[in-house]
């Protein structure tokens, strides 16, 4: 005994294009379970996991709603038509794509009065307002590091009343890095970045609570450190550590506030929301290792961070609030030389190996390795004691010099950093100039070559000997080590 | 991503558009109609949901008939619907996924402060996990021209 079902156009991929289709069964329930059974497809979209009927569908005997009448168990027969209606739904829901950022108003703090004095200018506009405040006050924002972007976003998190935020860093304040980096001012040149960054930060705002992580960001502690908090604002510097933070922001379901700066460029973005893309969604791979120059090689105009920690910090401020609309799904490059803002249209990648349907990345990996870079890193100046084969330390090159040893030292940075210091005799190539320029070398003579830190000049070595030169050293530590160890009358930067 | 667009006349885009600025701060809600991957017409809908329109919107399923019937004598199909989000933007939320169908062309637009912004078109993963964004072809919006408000 068959009754007709009338199928809706979206089901209808599922009945081989049909309208309507013949089942079998006394019941509705036997009806559908039939239906079901001869068009395995319709089951994910007729019922929910716990095979109940969904809500927004709606199944009709002739002109009747089941709903009304005897529900699954409403009898039919061969003379009834049975019709599956859709009702469409949805709406905003900004709850989601933030998860868990916005909290219920009932379950947010309320004001004291003199933190509606200091906020008056946000309590006034309608778009932020008491609840919005609130919301500030309840949210828990993550930033990774203390540097140049953490600086602005920290001290404009702070100000607008972030409850509570947390910061990443183990360095201690150089002199090279107040260019840009705000928190931090001469007096605390030596002193760790964190502590420093309290300070300013509770002088700003005393009502709001500062946690401070002494720690370099890890895949074994970085689960632990994100998981009180709402937002994390990424302000790092490297891709191993951007690819931890991104993927860790993903398999905790945590938005990040991403920024990232290089000489005159910026970039933000909102990664790792439910629907939106992230970090590697952009890019699945990292770039290999020294191709992308760091700001330490490269350098930054010092208020470019200020731009982007700023944009940070407006757009987690803006998941808080649950007002406007996020970075997410866009990528915003920002050119300061040019004064003007590109906005690339990004797409969640199905295939994406973190964020995708089939991850697979499910845990946290090893990301120095996944950026090919080692973990002991050669450019470190306080590694420079000993020499290994190929390499020479400053004092032993000093030595050589003060023996007389006829030696080539071939200082392979810019010319701009030539300008600044440089060891007495140095002849400059520039790294990428050695391929073209090596012929003004002779094979045969001992050559030291020699960057800033030991990374460029190492680049320079290795090609140098695949050209046939026996005897090339790498000056160890670079100039940093020259001047540090032989002669400290030398500017550093 | 998907390899799914929607063409969507400039016309069309524009009945979407005011629509939406019609009627916010409350959501809007209407059936695509056409055939293929173009839309030809739009049927406006009324918002019946009880659980507050300005986040939500229900097309009942005698609307949902309605929009059937007004498709095949428009000689097409219906294709899927549109909805607004006023002030917030044009992505589908949860609430949408957890009530999408299977092929339909999801179009959102964004109003922001009354004014329709940014528009989007997604369809539902045949596994229901996810959306895929599609590409909008048709007229692009340009961006406004109004001048910049003077800030203090």
């Amino acid at each position: 005994m068959a009754t007709r079902i009338l199928i809706p156009t979206p089901l209808r991929p599922f009945t081989d294009k049909q309208d309507a289709v013949e089942a079998e069964g006394k019941t509705i329930g036997e009806l559908l379970a039939d239906l079901t059974a001869k068009h395995a497809g319709l089951k994910a979209h007729l019922y929910n996991e716990q095979g109940k009927l969904r809500s927004f569908v709606n199944v009709y005997v002739n002109d009747e709603d089941i709903r009304y009448l005897q529900k699954d168990q409403t009898p039919v027969s061969a003379s009834d038509t049975v019709s599956i209606i859709p009702s469409v739904a949805g709406g905003v829901d900004v709850m989601d794509d933030v998860r868990g950022v916005l909290r219920e108003a009932e379950q947010l703090p309320t004001l004291t009065n003199e933190e509606v004095k200091r906020y008056s200018r946000h309590l006034i506009m309608p778009e932020v307002g008491v609840d919005g405040q609130r919301r500030l006050k309840a949210a828990k924002v993550l930033c990774i590091g203390a540097g140049g972007l953490g600086s602005p976003a920290a001290l404009y998190l702070a100000a607008a009343g972030v409850g509570r935020l947390g910061i990443v860093d183990f360095d201690n304040v150089d002199v090279s890095n107040l260019q840009r980096q705000i928190l931090h001012s001469t007096p605390d040149i030596g002193r760790p970045k964190l502590v420093s960054a309290k300070e300013k930060l509770q002088a700003l705002n005393p009502e709001i609570q500062i946690d401070t992580y002494e720690t370099a960001l890890s895949s074994e502690n970085a689960l632990k450190l994100f998981e009180p908090y709402d937002i994390v604002v990424d302000g790092t510097d490297n891709f191993p550590t951007r690819y931890l933070v991104n993927d860790a922001c993903v398999l905790l379901g945590k938005p990040n506030a991403y920024g990232s700066i290089f000489r005159f460029e910026g970039q933000a973005s909102v990664f790792a929301t439910k629907q939106g893309p992230c970090y590697r969604c952009l890019y699945p791979e990292p770039p290999p290792p020294g191709l992308v120059p760091s700001c330490a090689e490269g350098g930054v105009l010092g208020v470019l961070p200020g731009m982007i920690g700023v944009i940070q910090a407006t757009e987690a401020i803006k998941l808080i609030l649950g007002v406007g609309e996020p970075l997410i799904g866009r990528f915003l490059i920002y050119d300061a030389l040019r004064m003007r803002f590109r906005e690339l249209k990004l797409k969640k990648d199905p295939d994406c190996p973190v964020c995708g349907t089939h991850p697979t990345v499910t845990r946290l990996i090893d990301y120095e390795q996944f950026c090919g870079v080692t973990p002991a890193a050669p450019e470190q100046s306080s590694m420079a004691q000993t020499s290994n084969a190929g390499e020479l330390t400053a004092l032993e090159l000093k030595q050589r010099l003060d023996r007389g040893d006829k030696l080539r030292i071939i200082d392979v940075r810019e010319p701009n950093e030539y300008q600044i210091n440089r060891i007495p005799g140095s002849e400059l190539i520039p790294l990428g100039d050695i391929p073209k320029r090596y012929a003004e070398l002779d094979p045969d003579e001992e050559i030291v070559v020699q960057c800033k830190m030991g990374g460029r000049s190492a680049k320079a070595a290795d090609f140098l000997r695949s050209v046939g030169f026996k005897r090339v050293l790498n000056l160890k530590g670079g100039i940093l080590d020259w001047v540090d160890k032989v002669d400290p009358s030398q500017p550093k930067y | 991503m998907t390899d799914r667009h929607l063409t969507v006349p400039a016309s069309v885009e524009a009945s979407i558009r005011h629509h939406g600025e019609e009627t916010f701060p409350h959501e809007c809600c209407g059936a695509l109609i056409g055939s293929g991957d173009r839309v030809a017409s739009v049927v406006e809908l009324p918002n019946t949901t009880e659980e507050g329109p300005r986040r939500r919107f229900l097309v009942r399923p005698s609307d949902y008939r309605l929009a059937e019937q007004r498709a095949t004598e428009l000689g097409g199909e219906l294709l899927g619907f549109y909805h607004s989000h006023p002030d917030h933007p044009a992505r589908p939320s949860q609430f949408d996924l957890d009530h999408a169908w299977p092929t339909f062309a999801y179009i959102i637009v964004s109003v922001m402060a009354g004014r329709a912004a940014d528009m989007t078109v997604w369809f539902l993963k045949e596994d229901r996990s996810t959306f895929d964004e599609g590409t909008l072809n048709g007229d692009q919006n340009p961006d406004s021209h109004t001048a910049p408000a003077v800030h203090r």
